[in-house]
C-alpha cells in the first residue's frame, strides 16, 4: 500500500531527513529518518511506496537529491526541484503560523534566523554556519560528554538548581571546561544547564541581531528541548511558538513550495 | 556559453604565468629591475618611469598558508599568511622574479608581516597615511619622492617629470579601458562572465609589456560589442545582478563568485582592489606628475582609510550604474578594516540604497564551500521574489 500524494517535500539536514507529503490542503503523511553516511539510501527508503507529481528538496543534501532523483530518474515523484532551508522555513512557519515575524531554526549543523514580512516574505536571514556551538550538534557532545539521552537532556538540565556560565567560545574547549566543572564536583544538572544558557545566550544575540520582532516560532529539533525554550523565552522575553512537529517545518515548507510550483502551472 | 561564443581575445588573459615569462626573457638580458608589488596603492607609473616593471605577487591561494603559519599566527587574514607563504616557500614565478619589493603601511597584519618579509628579500615601505588631509597628502608626497629615490637608487635611473607623463599617460588609458569593459556589465545579459571580466582586471600586473596589454583590451571591447549585438551571453534573461565588495579577490580565492555563477547570478560589478576600485579614477594631466599621482593614489577607497567615504560614494555611483539586485560584502576572516566597516556599509546599502545586502566571512579554504552555497542561494531567492 502506498502513499497517493500530490505534492513531497524532503528536508536532508545534516543529522535527519524528514517526508511531508499532501494531497490538496492536507498532510497525508510524514515520516523521519537519521541521515546517516548514506542520505541518499535514505531517502530512497523514506520514498518508498510514496508517490508524488512534485518534489522538492532542502536541507543541506538538497543538491544531491536532485542530482539522484532529478531529471525524470524516479518517476514516482514528478519533477524534482530543490530551494534553501531559508525558504523552507519561512514558507513551513508561516503556514503554522500566519502571524509569525521571526523564525529560529536551531538544526543539527547550522542555526538561522529568518525575519518576515507581515505578508510572510523572508526579509533578511541570519546564519551560524561555520561553528558547532550555537547548534544541536553542541547539546548532543555535551549530553553525550554527561552521559544524558540526548532526548532526556533538556528535562535533565531544567533539574539544575545553580546557574554556571560556561565561558568557551568553541564546543570542544567549552566540552573541557564542563569536564573540569565535573572534577570540581558541580552537579551534572547544573553543568546541563549551564551549557543550554550558553547555547541559548549565543543564540539570543543572533536574534537581536537580525532584529527579533513577534511573534517568534522556534522550529528546528532542538525546539523540542524544554529547556532550551524556556531559556528562549526568558532571554528574549518573548512567549514563542512551537510546532507541534518542529523537525519538520522544512519538509512542509518544501511541501508547500512543491504545491505552489503545481498550482502555477495549473492556472 | 562555449568556448566558441567566448570573445578570442579571452584566451591572452587565460595563462597570465606563460605570458609573463615571455615577457620578461628580454627584459631580463637587458638587465631592468622587476620590483613586486602587492597592493593597489603601489605607483605602477613611478615605477616605469624610474625604469623598473612592477609585477603582483601571488596571495590568492591557500596552498602556502600552513607553511606561513610556522611564522606567522593562524588567526591573520588568509591574503597576508597567503603572501608570506609565497615569499617563504619561494613558490610564486613572480616573487622569483622580483628583485625587490614595494610595501605600503596600510592594515596592522599586512605591516607587520612585512617587517618579517622584509628578510626574504629587499623590501621598501611606503608610509601611507589613514585620511586626506592636507597633512596626509603632503607626507604622501614625501613618500612618493623618498620612493622615486629608492628606485633610483636600484635602476641608475632619474624620474623625469616627461617619463612620469608618458606612463600616467598609458595607465590613464588603460584605466579607462579597463572600466569601458567593466561597464559591458551595466547591460542587462552581458557578453562576458564575471569570471573572466576578473581575470581580465587582474592580468593588468602580471602584463609587463602595458602597451600590448592596453591593445588587448581594446580588441576584447570590439569583441564583446560584437557578441552583445548578437545577443550572446552566459546568463539568462532576469539573473540576479550582485555588486561584490570587501576583501580583495583574485584567481584561487575566487570562490565566492564562483558559487554566484553556480546560481546563475552575474556579479555586475567588482568592487573591491580586485576590479573597479583598481581602476576608478584618472592621474591628473598637465600639471605636476608626482602631485597628481600621489593625489590620485592616496584617493583609493581602502578600508584602511578612516573614515572611508569614498568606499560608499563609490557604491553608490556603481549602484547607478549597474543596477544590481542586491549587494555582497565579502570578508576574509580576520581582515578587521573591512569586517568592521561591514556594519555601516550594511545600513547604508539596506537604508539608503534600498537593496539587500549579504555579508559573507570566509576564508581561502573550500571547507564551507556548501554553507556559503546555502546562503547564497537563500539571498538570491530573497530577490528572485
Amino acid at each position: 500500500m502506498g502513499v497517493q500524494g500530490e505534492a513531497a517535500g524532503i528536508d536532508i539536514g545534516s543529522r535527519s531527513i524528514e517526508l511531508v507529503v499532501m494531497r490538496g490542503e492536507e498532510v497525508i503523511h510524514t515520516a523521519k529518518a537519521p541521515t546517516t553516511f548514506d542520505p541518499i539510501g535514505q531517502c530512497r527508503t523514506l520514498l518508498c511506496g510514496v508517490c508524488a507529481g512534485r518534489t522538492v528538496a532542502t536541507g543541506y543534501g538538497r543538491k544531491l537529491f536532485a542530482e539522484a532523483f532529478g531529471s525524470g530518474t524516479a518517476a514516482n515523484l514528478g519533477q524534482v526541484d530543490d530551494i534553501t532551508e531559508i525558504q523552507a522555513y519561512a514558507l513551513g512557519a508561516a503556514r503554522l503560523f500566519p502571524q509569525a515575524r521571526t523564525i529560529l531554526d536551531i538544526g543539527g549543523q547550522d542555526s538561522k534566523v529568518i525575519s518576515l514580512s507581515p505578508q510572510g516574505k523572508v526579509l533578511r536571514f541570519e546564519m551560524n554556519d561555520r561553528c558547532a556551538a550555537g547548534t544541536g550538534k553542541f547539546l548532543e557532545i555535551m549530553a553525550l560528554s554527561l552521559q544524558v539521552p540526548l532526548a532526556d537532556f533538556g528535562a535533565f538540565a531544567r533539574a539544575g538548581d545553580k546557574r554556571i556560565a560556561i565561558n568557551s567560545m568553541c564546543t570542544v574547549f567549552a566540552e573541557s571546561e564542563a569536564t573540569s566543572l565535573m572534577a570540581r564536583g558541580e552537579k551534572a544538572q547544573n553543568i546541563a544547564l549551564g551549557i543550554h544558557l550558553a547555547i541559548m545566550q549565543r543564540i539570543a544575540s543572533m536574534l537581536r541581531r537580525v532584529g527579533l520582532e513577534g511573534p517568534l516560532v522556534f522550529a528546528g529539533g532542538v525546539a523540542r528541548n524544554a529547556c532550551a525554550l524556556d531559556l528562549l523565552q526568558e532571554l528574549t522575553g518573548t512567549q514563542c511558538l512551537v510546532p507541534e512537529d518542529p523537525d519538520l517545518t522544512g519538509a512542509l515548507g518544501a511541501c508547500l513550495h512543491a504545491r505552489k510550483h503545481m498550482e502555477d502551472e495549473h492556472v | 556559453m562555449s568556448e566558441a561564443q567566448k570573445a578570442p581575445t579571452l584566451a591572452k588573459f587565460a595563462s597570465p604565468v606563460d605570458r609573463f615569462h615571455l615577457e620578461m626573457e628580454p627584459l631580463k638580458d637587458a638587465g631592468t629591475k622587476v620590483a613586486g608589488i602587492y597592493c593597489v596603492f603601489a605607483p605602477l607609473e613611478l615605477v616605469r618611469a624610474a625604469g623598473a616593471v612592477p609585477v603582483g605577487l601571488c596571495g590568492k591561494k591557500q596552498g602556502p598558508i600552513p607553511d606561513a603559519e610556522r611564522v606567522l599566527p593562524a588567526n591573520l587574514c588568509p591574503l597576508i599568511k597567503a603572501s608570506y607563504g609565497y615569499a617563504l616557500t619561494n613558490s610564486c614565478p613572480y616573487w622569483a622574479a622580483s628583485d625587490f619589493i614595494l610595501g605600503e603601511t596600510t592594515c596592522d597584519g599586512k605591516k607587520k608581516m612585512f617587517e618579517i618579509m622584509a628578510r626574504l628579500k629587499p623590501l621598501h615601505m611606503m608610509r601611507l597615511p589613514t585620511d586626506t588631509s592636507a597633512e596626509a597628502r603632503a607626507l604622501w608626497l614625501a613618500e612618493m619622492h623618498r620612493l622615486a629615490d629608492y628606485l633610483t637608487a636600484q635602476t641608475g635611473i632619474a624620474v623625469t617629470d616627461e617619463a612620469l607623463r608618458r606612463e600616467i599617460s598609458i595607465q590613464n588609458r588603460i584605466r579607462t579601458a579597463l572600466l569601458d569593459l567593466a561597464a559591458c556589465a551595466a547591460e542587462p545579459q552581458p557578453p562576458i562572465s564575471s569570471l573572466d571580466l576578473m581575470g581580465v582586471f587582474e592580468s593588468r600586473t602580471f602584463v609587463l609589456n602595458q602597451e600590448g596589454y592596453l591593445a588587448d583590451l581594446l580588441a576584447l571591447r570590439a569583441e564583446l560589442r560584437e557578441l552583445s549585438a548578437k545577443g550572446v551571453s552566459p546568463y539568462k534573461k532576469g539573473a540576479p545582478r550582485i555588486l561584490l565588495t570587501g576583501s580583495p579577490i583574485g584567481r584561487g580565492s575566487e570562490k565566492v563568485v564562483r558559487l554566484l555563477e553556480d546560481a546563475g547570478a552575474v556579479v555586475v560589478a567588482l568592487e573591491n582592489c580586485t576590479g573597479i576600485k583598481s581602476v576608478v579614477g584618472l592621474v591628473e594631466e598637465g600639471g605636476d606628475p608626482m602631485a597628481a599621482l600621489a593625489a590620485r593614489y592616496l584617493a583609493t577607497p581602502c578600508s584602511c582609510m578612516s573614515p572611508n567615504t569614498g568606499r560608499f560614494a563609490l557604491i553608490d555611483d556603481l549602484a547607478r550604474q549597474f543596477k544590481p539586485t542586491g549587494v555582497i560584502d565579502l570578508v576574509w576572516q580576520a581582515c578587521h578594516t573591512y569586517n568592521v566597516e561591514s556594519f555601516d556599509l550594511g545600513r547604508h546599502v539596506t537604508e539608503k540604497l534600498e537593496l539587500p545586502y549579504l555579508k559573507v566571512e570566509t576564508d581561502y579554504t573550500e571547507s564551507d564551500m556548501e554553507q556559503l552555497r546555502t546562503r547564497i542561494e537563500a539571498f538570491l531567492e530573497l530577490q528572485a521574489k
